[in-house]
């Protein structure tokens, strides 16, 4: 029965890195609050008994060094996993992540390799406001050299994290503080799932079709694959089959598998908890755009974060981060 | 422990290497830059910081770096790439922004790369400390005695990198040693209109570390400091901070009009030049003979013309091969 055990999403992340840790020497974790605490989100929960504080590190509040440091000791052949705590958090350390850890490989001529998975909890929802509460992965995706990983279930988060420690490059492993299934935050049932507890690997740049469907595709990852989701139910009921496209990685990206969801449906809804403006959307849209226009019925449709900062009080949160309601709408009138 | 002859004489190869290699660049930086000075023409395109007097803080900290040893520098760093025994001739290539180059031309002066030597630079101000303190982590990890330097400007002493580095590296005792190269000058700014305090190395109190202050711009001085340094690192007694007064011989970057410094600055400096002052105390002291050191300079006149030749005749890359190398 051990091949139906489910796990939250925190779990099957620490699960992952216990695994690769058994398996590589060269593995350790750094971060703030990843030892005793285990993460603010469990993400390293239960490995510093197992590991030691050797190997699963509490750092100072000191993005910049640390993050450098993990640039450094993967320079030197170890295989680091630095956490962030917060995405929102990257403006102390931005350049250590932009300039550094994603461009060195490149400026080496592909001489130096740097294999360092950094984590960061992403999204809102919980009243947390403006500097907690962003997705910003469209930020770190724009930027050449960085391998951006979005898991939306355990399932598929446990074989995205080992998939991500393997790789030789910098992945930024971005999980959503609402699907990790927290005791203190509510999370969507579908997100804890049957996770093996044998070791497997999820490859980058394959989307997964959570639900398939004839009438509209909707394309989206974390959080909004639930949401998508749950509107997906409530408009087949309706009579419209509505296929969710998870993208899971964005860097790489499956074109193909939006490409021939368009193929299928004819119409595409995009949907996005980060901002609208020069994001994911966007970047959908166009890819719509360029391969696949002539098999639109309609044009794209995008909801995503209208561009202001994530608001406080929850009437004005709830409004601007897509709703399950507000999905539903958005694609009944591309359906129409 | 003073070092030996071999190491005296190779102190003096290094130093000449780079002083020949700055000066061969000033000059083919200019190559296609008349009568209208564009930036972007010419054989050598970009910003051209040169480090021409800065030897001896690069020379007497390298001399007691082996291979395993890791250094990273700042986007003036050809004097500590030199003394860590990168090829000169991919350097030069790199420079030239050749497909022979350290990065098949993909990163050019300020960005250095070489794994196999364990060198790496950065064109941003204070990036040196984190990375260099990463790599004294690994050492650690791996539990063998390899120490990391990590070299910046006295200007890169005010970034919050620095300190966050100096804590994490004095928290974990980290086999690293943190090189302030203290030329007076950050691009414009004289330190002592950017710095609370006379002396970084007075920072170092607050870390719980040591910290050190070269006042002279001396290989032999730099030499001791250093060693002590390292040798602290080696043994796993943690970080050390050393300031060392350096002078700048050139511009910020070639084509800076320095309106800001003492007209005569540079030719006073020069009067007492550090490798003319190195080449009379080892002689003087008969470690050396003059015929020994004039042997090294032609070795280092030798290698330079070779690597300027090699960048030269090397080949661009393909357009295309700006596509490659992303990723691993």
């Amino acid at each position: 029965m051990s091949n139906e055990r489910e796990l939250t999403m925190a779990k099957a992340i620490a699960e992952a890195i216990s695994q690769e840790m058994e398996r590589d020497q060269h593995v350790f974790v750094m971060g703030e609050d990843v030892g005793v605490y285990g993460g603010i989100f469990g993400a390293t929960q239960g490995l510093l008994s197992k590991f030691g504080p050797e190997r699963i590190m509490d750092t100072p509040i000191s993005e910049t060094a640390f993050i450098g440091a993990a640039t450094g000791a993967a320079a030197e052949g170890m295989r680091p996993i630095v956490e962030l705590m917060f995405v929102d958090f990257f403006g102390v350390c931005m350049d250590q992540i932009y300039n550094h850890l994603a461009k060195n490989t490149y400026m080496s001529g592909g001489n130096l390799h740097l294999p360092v998975v950094l984590t960061t909890a992403i999204g809102g929802g919980y009243g947390d406001a403006a500097q907690h509460s962003q997705c910003l992965y469209s930020v770190f995706a724009h930027t050449p050299g960085l391998k951006i990983v979005v898991p939306s279930t355990a399932y598929d988060a446990k074989g995205l994290m080992i998939e991500a420690i393997r790789d030789d490059n910098p992945v930024m492993y971005f999980f959503h503080k609402g699907l990790m299934g927290l005791g203190w935050m509510r999370y969507p049932e579908r997100s804890v799932n049957v996770v093996p507890e044998r070791s497997y690997t999820i490859p980058f740049g394959k989307a997964d079709v959570k639900r398939p469907g004839t009438d509209i595709t909707i394309v989206c990852l974390a959080m909004m694959v639930h949401c998508a989701l749950d509107a997906a139910e409530k408009l087949s009921k309706e009579g419209i089959e509505a296929e969710v496209i998870d993208l899971r990685t964005l860097v790489p990206l499956d074109r193909e598998a939006v490409i021939a969801s368009i193929k299928k449906t004819h119409k595409l809804l995009v949907v996005d908890e980060d901002y609208l403006g020069f994001g994911l959307s966007g970047e959908i849209a166009a890819i719509a755009a360029d391969e696949a226009f002539e098999y639109l019925d309609a044009p794209v449709k995008r909801l995503a974060v209208p561009n202001v900062p994530i608001p406080y009080s929850q009437p004005l949160e709830q409004f601007v981060i897509p709703s399950v309601e507000a999905i539903a709408e958005a694609a009944r009138s591309l359906a129409r | 422990m003073a070092p030996s002859t071999e190491q005296l004489l190779e102190m003096d190869r290094q130093a000449w290497t780079i002083r020949l290699f700055e000066e061969a660049l000033a000059q083919v930086y200019m190559e296609g830059k008349s009568p209208a000075f564009d930036i972007g023409s010419g054989t050598i395109p970009g910003e051209m910081h040169l480090s021409a007097g800065q030897e001896p803080v690069a020379v007497g900290t390298c001399a007691h770096l082996g291979q395993e040893d890791t250094v990273v520098g700042t986007h003036r760093a050809h004097h500590f790439a030199i003394a860590k025994g990168v090829d000169l001739k991919e350097m030069a290539a790199e420079i030239f922004g050749k497909e022979t180059g350290l990065g098949k031309g993909k990163g050019g002066h300020m960005h250095l790369f070489d794994p196999k030597r364990k060198f790496s630079c950065s064109g941003i101000v204070g990036a040196s400390f984190p990375v260099a303190c990463g790599a004294a982590l690994a050492a650690k990890k791996k539990e063998k005695d390899w120490v990391a330097v990590a070299f910046a400007g006295e200007g890169a002493a005010n970034e919050g990198s620095f300190h966050e580095s100096l804590n994490l590296a004095a928290l974990w005792k980290l086999p690293v040693i943190f090189i302030i190269e203290d030329n007076a000058w950050a691009i414009s700014v004289a330190k002592s209109k950017s710095t609370a305090i006379p002396y970084n190395s007075q920072r170092a109190v607050a870390y719980g570390i040591p910290g050190v202050r070269v006042e002279k711009n001396d290989f032999l001085s730099v030499y001791d400091a250093a060693g002590e340094a390292i040798a602290r690192a080696r043994h796993g007694e943690g970080p050390t901070l050393i300031e060392v007064k350096t002078d700048r011989y050139f511009g910020h970057f070639i084509g800076d009009p320095e309106l800001y410094r003492p007209k005569d600055e540079v030719k006073s400096l020069k009067a007492a030049d550090p490798i003319g002052q190195f080449e009379q105390t080892i002689i003087a002291k008969g470690l050396v003979s003059r015929a020994q050191l004039d042997k090294e300079r032609e070795t280092a006149v030798k290698a330079v013309d070779e690597a300027i030749e090699f960048a030269r005749k090397s080949p661009y890359p393909k357009s295309e091969e700006a596509l490659e190398h992303v990723f691993a």
